[in-house]
């Protein structure tokens, strides 16, 4: 009688013979499935790597895919391949100076980074900004939102196939960056948004500009709805991909567009209002879907709704000082273009040089040294493109940073990849990393 | 680099060496290893406004095997820098490298634990780039300033002797490839 | 030691130091509460030592926060006695609450953190249902090798009540363990794996406490205080400069 664990196979294949210890088969390489009678394509666990260099994976964001034919049976994302650092670097700079190394964290929303990070500093300061410098963040800030869901959907359908929308997308983007060039002087990173105020006010002639803009981002929506929002393909590859509920979300700590397409309308600048917020007119579109369409779908409304408040702030904005009245704390220089570039106004290069030493000492201070900030921690939430983004300033009363943690949406809702791709194909891991829209620099600051 | 090491001197590969490099540099495959910021403004050079098609440069091939040129777009971190250096050792000769934005070629603002300060730390760079980060146009002067470079590559044997001077003189790239 | 202490009368023989200190009221403060320590005076300069060379290096001086006293202002009693009601060693496990600049931060003692944020999270009256953010801080003091210096701060908000607090674990480097809440929040995740990564704190319970940023062959815990930023000096026009970190500075 066999014992359960004896070959079936006949002899004439595998010599055996028996022994006192039982029956001795003779194997040589190769034939171990033919002893076992095991099935060994079923147990073959197939891992590919979607490594951190690759087109589709948004940035430097590492896949690591167990598959089972073409189906996603195991997901795990690997990040930190653009750890920089940031939140140590700023412990050694001044307040003013961590704008700039905040700015690159997220580089597609660089204001939400500074206004996140300059409203903590200034509610540990315990001052308020003046109104119009409020108008001017807000309006950045939207005109951000747009250009950051513009890449989001250019790279979104590069990855997917669509190359017109990443032309239509870069295009419509390049608009936006026109209008940050005439305001802060930068394409990108534009280390505007300072603890006080703003940089410098706006120039003239931004009301026609940025109405031109309006007028032609309106052209461009259109454009993209004709283009995606119709067509076949596109919502064959977004519907029902990469489903994430309300539960899920939260219990993942996933906020931004991906909680609102799951249904649940929570924004940030409705529920806790910052730099007038409540003021506006505008809504939070959800869907109820939660899925990769439903963020689409949200995604292109809000970009609507970013536009009615920009209108809005246009219409309200009063001339006014952009930078706090406290000389303590307010950058001590208007900068103004000069014959060799831009630099600090003639006048105040007249003031400090000419008329008072004071002056000069106290811009040199507050240049070199920085403001003083009381000690005491803040955490300020702003909402970024791509969720909740938020700022723990910590302070021991000195000139630098004590601590600065920036509570990233990407890379929270990165955790959100395994639960979205799990059971898909790989072609719609694809797609649900690219509805998540993150942003790697932003992820591992 | 290349086969070219192979043939023989003399005058026929004076005009053969022109055409090659003319060759080469009119369609710069590049790789895509866009990592931070710069890629964005990499990507705005592929896009409509600022064509990189017209240099043929619009086939961002994602397989470094079909690549000639990898710029290197952003700051290489820790974790990285492995990877930088399998991506470049996969591309075939013909290669070069341009060191886009001030983290690429040294490391930039960030000069701490987290970031290599400069990839000449890990691979061969031929264009060094800076800003933060450059605007298209500067990317497109870097690239100009590349082809300049590829066009005056000397191939075959009197390259092995200009090698084997090494006498290197510091001119700056911008008088040195200026037209 | 703790309390804020009395402020020296400002230095008028420099014109700047002359103007208004830039502390504000706010709801719960007077002017001179600092919850954080002394208010340190003067822009530049030392004080305490003769080394005016500044290559002493960033002075920093972390001190502990103060108690803040009943009523908190706000809803934060409305918070905290909705907590002792449902929790009832709320006053063993928080050791200290702190309310400054509207937000109130709870002081947990890390045996009795799981069964607070479990409070938390499903009490009716609480439900603090999203984990906004859980991080470290290092609050490194040279002259004080015993307190527990590794803290892991836990943001939670309560969306159906629009509230949001605060809670803080003190470690120290020697025994750093802290219970994990990823069996609370799942969105822990990632945040703790980071703290482990830069701060060393290990959470105990913690699915797959790897790092997350730096390499996975990594030596240290980087953003700890003792821990150098790294970086090259700098050349430039024949002059080196140093890292930022071993640059000249005072405060």
């Amino acid at each position: 009688m066999r014992e359960e664990w004896e070959c079936t196979v006949s002899d004439a294949y595998v010599p055996s013979r028996p022994t006192t210890e039982g029956r001795v088969y003779n194997l040589s390489g190769g034939d171990w499935e033919q002893v076992l009678g095991t099935d060994p394509i079923a147990e073959e666990r197939l891992v590919l790597n979607m490594g951190p260099q690759h087109p589709s994976t948004h940035g430097v964001l590492r896949l690591v895919l167990e598959l089972e034919g073409e189906t996603v049976t195991d997901a795990r994302v690997v990040v930190g391949y653009l750890h920089t650092g940031i939140e140590k670097n700023t412990e050694f700079r001044t307040w003013t100076q961590g704008v700039t190394f905040l700015t690159r964290a997220d580089y597609l929303s660089p204001f939400f980074n500074e206004t996140a990070y300059c409203m903590g500093v200034e509610r540990l300061l315990g001052v308020e900004v003046p109104s119009r410098a409020q108008l001017i963040r807000v309006l950045m800030m939207e005109i951000n939102r747009l250009s950051s869901h513009w890449v989001w959907l250019a790279t979104g359908g590069m990855e997917l196939g669509a190359l017109t929308a990443m032309t239509n997308g870069f295009r419509a983007r390049e608009k936006c960056l026109d209008v940050f060039e005439m305001i802060t002087g930068l394409r990108m990173n534009h280390a505007y948004i300072r603890p006080g105020g703003v940089a410098q006010d706006l120039p003239d002639g931004y009301d026609e500009k940025i109405r031109d803009w309006l007028r032609e981002m309106y052209q461009e929506l259109t454009g993209v709805n004709k283009l995606l929002t119709g067509q076949t393909v596109w919502v064959n590859r977004l519907k029902d991909v990469g489903w994430i509920g309300v539960e899920g979300c939260l219990a993942l700590g996933v906020t931004g567009p991906i909680l609102r397409a799951a249904g649940l309308p929570w924004d940030l600048r409705k529920t806790e209002p910052y730099l007038g917020y409540e003021t506006f007119d505008f809504e939070v579109p959800t869907d109820d879907r939660g899925d990769c369409w439903s963020r689409f779908v949200v995604r292109v409304a809000e970009m609507y709704e970013s536009l009615k408040i920009v209108a809005q702030v246009l219409d309200r904005l009063e001339p006014g000082p952009t930078m706090i009245d406290d000389p303590k704390i307010a950058w001590p220089a208007k900068l103004a273009m000069g014959p060799d570039g831009m630099g600090n106004s003639l006048e105040h290069v007249q003031k400090i040089m000419n008329t008072s030493m004071e002056s000069l000492i106290h811009h040199f201070k507050l240049v070199t040294e920085g403001f003083r900030v009381p000690p005491g921690q803040v955490y300020q939430t702003v909402e970024s493109p791509r969720g909740e983004l938020g700022a723990h300033v910590v302070s021991d009363g000195g000139t630098r940073p004590y601590r600065v943690h920036f509570r990233e949406p990407s890379f929270i809702n990165l955790q959100a990849t395994a639960t979205m791709s799990i059971g898909g194909m790989i072609a719609d891991v694809i797609a649900s990393v690219a509805s998540i829209d993150p942003v790697m620099g932003g992820c591992d600051r | 680099m290349g086969l070219e090491e192979k043939l023989p001197d003399g005058v026929l590969l004076a005009s053969v060496e022109k055409l090659v490099n003319w060759t080469r540099k009119s369609s710069l495959w590049p790789a895509t290893f866009g990592l931070a910021c710069c890629a964005i403004e990499m990507m705005t050079f592929g896009a409509p406004r600022y064509d990189s098609a017209r240099f043929g440069m619009e086939v961002f091939r994602a397989s470094p095997r079909q690549a000639d040129l990898m710029i290197v777009a952003g700051r290489v971190s820790q974790k990285m820098a492995p990877v930088l250096r399998q991506i470049y050792d996969q591309m075939p000769e013909p290669r070069w490298v341009l060191a886009m934005g001030v983290c690429a070629s040294s490391g930039g603002m960030f000069n701490n634990y987290a970031i290599v300060q400069g990839v000449d730390h890990v691979v061969p760079v031929d264009m060094y780039l800076p800003g933060c980060p450059p605007r298209p146009e500067m990317l497109i002067d870097a690239i100009l300033k590349l082809h300049h470079k590829i066009m005056n590559e000397p191939l075959g044997p009197k390259r092995a002797k200009r090698l084997a001077d090494q006498k290197v003189e510091l001119v700056p790239s911008s008088v040195k490839y200026a037209r | 030691m703790g309390g804020p202490t009395e402020r020296p009368v400002p230095d008028d023989s420099t014109p700047e130091q002359s103007a208004a200190h830039i502390e504000r009221a706010t709801v719960s403060q007077g002017p001179n509460d600092s919850p954080f320590g002394v208010e340190r005076h003067g822009m530049f300069g030392v004080a305490g030592s003769g080394d005016t060379s500044g290559f002493g290096g960033l002075v920093r001086e972390p001190q502990p926060e103060p108690d803040a006293e009943r009523p908190y202002g706000g809803f934060f009693d409305e918070i905290f006695d909705n907590l002792t009601a449902a929790y009832p060693q709320t006053a063993q496990g928080v050791s200290k609450v702190v309310v400054y600049r509207d937000e109130m931060t709870l002081h947990v003692r890390r045996e009795h953190l799981i069964g607070i944020v479990k409070t938390l999270r499903n009490d009716p009256s609480l439900r603090f249902e999203l984990c906004s953010s859980v991080s470290g801080v290092d609050y490194y003091n040279p002259n004080d090798a015993a307190t527990n210096r590794l803290h892991a701060v836990y943001h939670l908000t309560s969306m159906t009540y629009r509230w949001r607090v605060r809670l803080e674990v003190a470690v120290s480097v020697d025994d750093p363990h802290v219970p994990s809440v990823t069996r609370l929040y799942p969105t822990a995740d990632w945040q703790e794996r980071e703290a482990w990564d830069m701060f060393g704190i290990i959470f105990d319970g913690h699915p797959a406490l790897t790092r997350v940023l730096m390499p996975d062959d990594w030596d240290g815990h980087p953003q700890r205080k003792d821990y150098p930023l790294g970086g090259i000096p700098v050349q430039y026009k024949g002059a080196t400069i140093p890292p930022p970190d071993e640059r000249r500075a005072y405060k």
